[in-house]
């Protein structure tokens, strides 16, 4: 786009900045205990506010309301969106955008405000403006324009009970999506592979066929972990190995808060663990809560499959 | 009055933390939220038209996350709180097979009005963060 392609379509876009996307209109339903009900059923909320009479009746309130979430709700123009939504201003926009490039689409923030609740009997009224549009902007997802409009609600009295602000992202995209195919799976993250080399692909071996294994100096018999060419106490090159009883105590430990890893359990527990044999092995603690760990605290140990990729020895309260 | 009880402005500080709600994304929640939200928008009840956009699988609308928000909030504080404000950052979307992670924290508390604002963060095990934002509620002051 040239300086004064832009301009000419800035001149256009801009102009939808205060325009109605629709006049004040009432919801096709009047508030009421079903549509409240379905909502509360799917959403698994029990709140007696919403669908206890009974309860209600004895409450500050005297009587149920109508779950403030539900707000923008009640005016969704309903089952003929499976056919298309009917043109306003608002879709006018979104295809001038469109013609220019800009068909990327991603909400970024949705802000509900309530100023009073509403009950059965009550019926919404909707009328929504396109309210700002940002400058250019050089975004994660491409160039483009935040769009926010703003939707106001009142009641049958003219009362206002709430307002929805809803922003938009508009953007060129940097790839097309591609359509995704019949039966993907979701790509599940993977904790990060184990590093394998010579020195040390051994031990994860064994790991991955369910054994726990300490490396050994043939010489002088002295254990080490982890496993690496020549003994610190004789120098010896010749080593083998024995099997960990999997048995040992907390010396050090942490919670890994932040950040948060693709692929990993949320705040998982981190341990110095001294196996009974007298080594050390960094490995994650389960099976208990992070304010529960001490150090001292005793642990077993199962090596089990964490993810369908890895295997890890994890250590339980013993 | 019953078995519901409703916190006190006086007994919730800031620091407090909500319990957290772990939610089955599935893709009868996903429907079923869309279609008790009134959002027939194909792409939260069609695979294939959700499947044109590049995802996967049809993926839940922002109604359910503002309800599913809402219900966090309310689960903990009780019935008689007045939610006054819900704003919400969106982020990666709830697809079926996942589960999503709710926390909350009380960040704010304002004696003038009685309202308590509380973080909300939901996280999907597979996407991280499908929304963020700020709940506030108005609790009861009198004991
Ligand atoms: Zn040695």
């Amino acid at each position: 786009m040239t300086p004064e392609e832009q301009k000419a379509f800035e001149d256009r876009i801009y102009a939808y900045v205060g325009v109605k996307v629709c006049e004040r209109t009432a919801a096709k339903d009047a508030v009421n205990p079903a549509m409240i009900r379905h909502w509360a059923e799917a959403m698994g909320d029990t709140n007696p506010a919403y669908t206890d009479e009974t309860w209600a009746a004895n409450s500050r309130r005297g009587k149920t309301i109508a779950p403030p979430a539900m707000m923008y709700a009640w005016n969704q123009e309903g089952f003929t969106v499976t056919r298309g939504r009917a043109s306003d201003p608002q879709t006018d926009m979104v295809e001038l955008f469109n013609e220019y490039g800009f068909t990327g689409v991603l909400g970024t923030n949705v802000t509900q405000e309530y100023f009073k609740e509403v009950s059965p009997g009550d019926t919404l009224y909707l009328e929504m403006e396109i309210d700002s549009i940002s400058e250019r902007k050089a975004t994660a997802r491409g160039i483009g324009y935040f769009f926010e409009t703003l939707a106001t609600f009142s009641d049958q009295n003219g009362e206002k009970v709430g307002t929805q602000r809803f922003r938009v992202l508009k953007f060129i995209p940097q790839e097309q999506p591609t359509a995704a195919t019949g039966d993907d799976k979701l790509e599940v993250p993977t904790r990060i592979p184990s590093p394998r080399g010579h020195d040390n692909g051994w031990w994860w071996q064994a790991v991955d066929e369910g054994k726990l294994l300490i490396q050994r100096c043939k010489r002088c018999q002295v254990l080490r972990h982890p496993p690496r060419p020549m003994c610190g106490e004789c120098q010896s090159l010749e080593w083998d190995s024995i099997e960990s009883g999997m048995e040992g105590e907390v010396i050090s430990y942490t919670c890994l808060r932040h950040p948060a890893i693709p692929g990993y359990p949320k705040d998982p527990v981190c341990a110095v663990i001294k196996l009974a044999e007298g080594t050390n092995l960094v490995a994650n603690i389960v099976g208990c809560d992070y304010d529960d760990v001490f150090i001292g605290m005793k642990l077993k140990g199962r090596i089990e499959q964490v993810d369908e990729k890895t295997t890890l020895p994890q250590f339980y309260p013993a | 009055m019953s078995e519901y009880t409703t916190l006190n402005y006086a007994d919730v500080h800031v620091g407090d933390k909500l319990p957290e709600l772990a939610i089955d994304i599935t893709t009868g929640l996903i429907v079923g939220g869309a279609m008790a939200t009134r959002d027939y928008e194909p792409v939260h009840h069609d695979k294939s038209a959700a499947q044109a956009t590049g995802l996967p699988d049809v993926f839940m609308n922002i109604l359910t996350s503002q309800g599913l928000m809402s219900r966090f909030v309310t689960d903990w504080s009780g019935p008689e709180a007045v939610i006054r404000k819900l704003d919400l950052k969106l982020g990666a979307p709830n697809l079926p097979g996942m589960v999503m992670t709710i926390s909350g924290e009380v960040t704010d508390k304002d004696d003038s009005s009685g309202q308590v604002s509380i973080a909300v963060v939901g996280e999907n095990n597979i996407w991280g963060m499908h929304m963020q934002g700020t709940v506030t509620i108005a609790l009861p002051q009198e004991a």
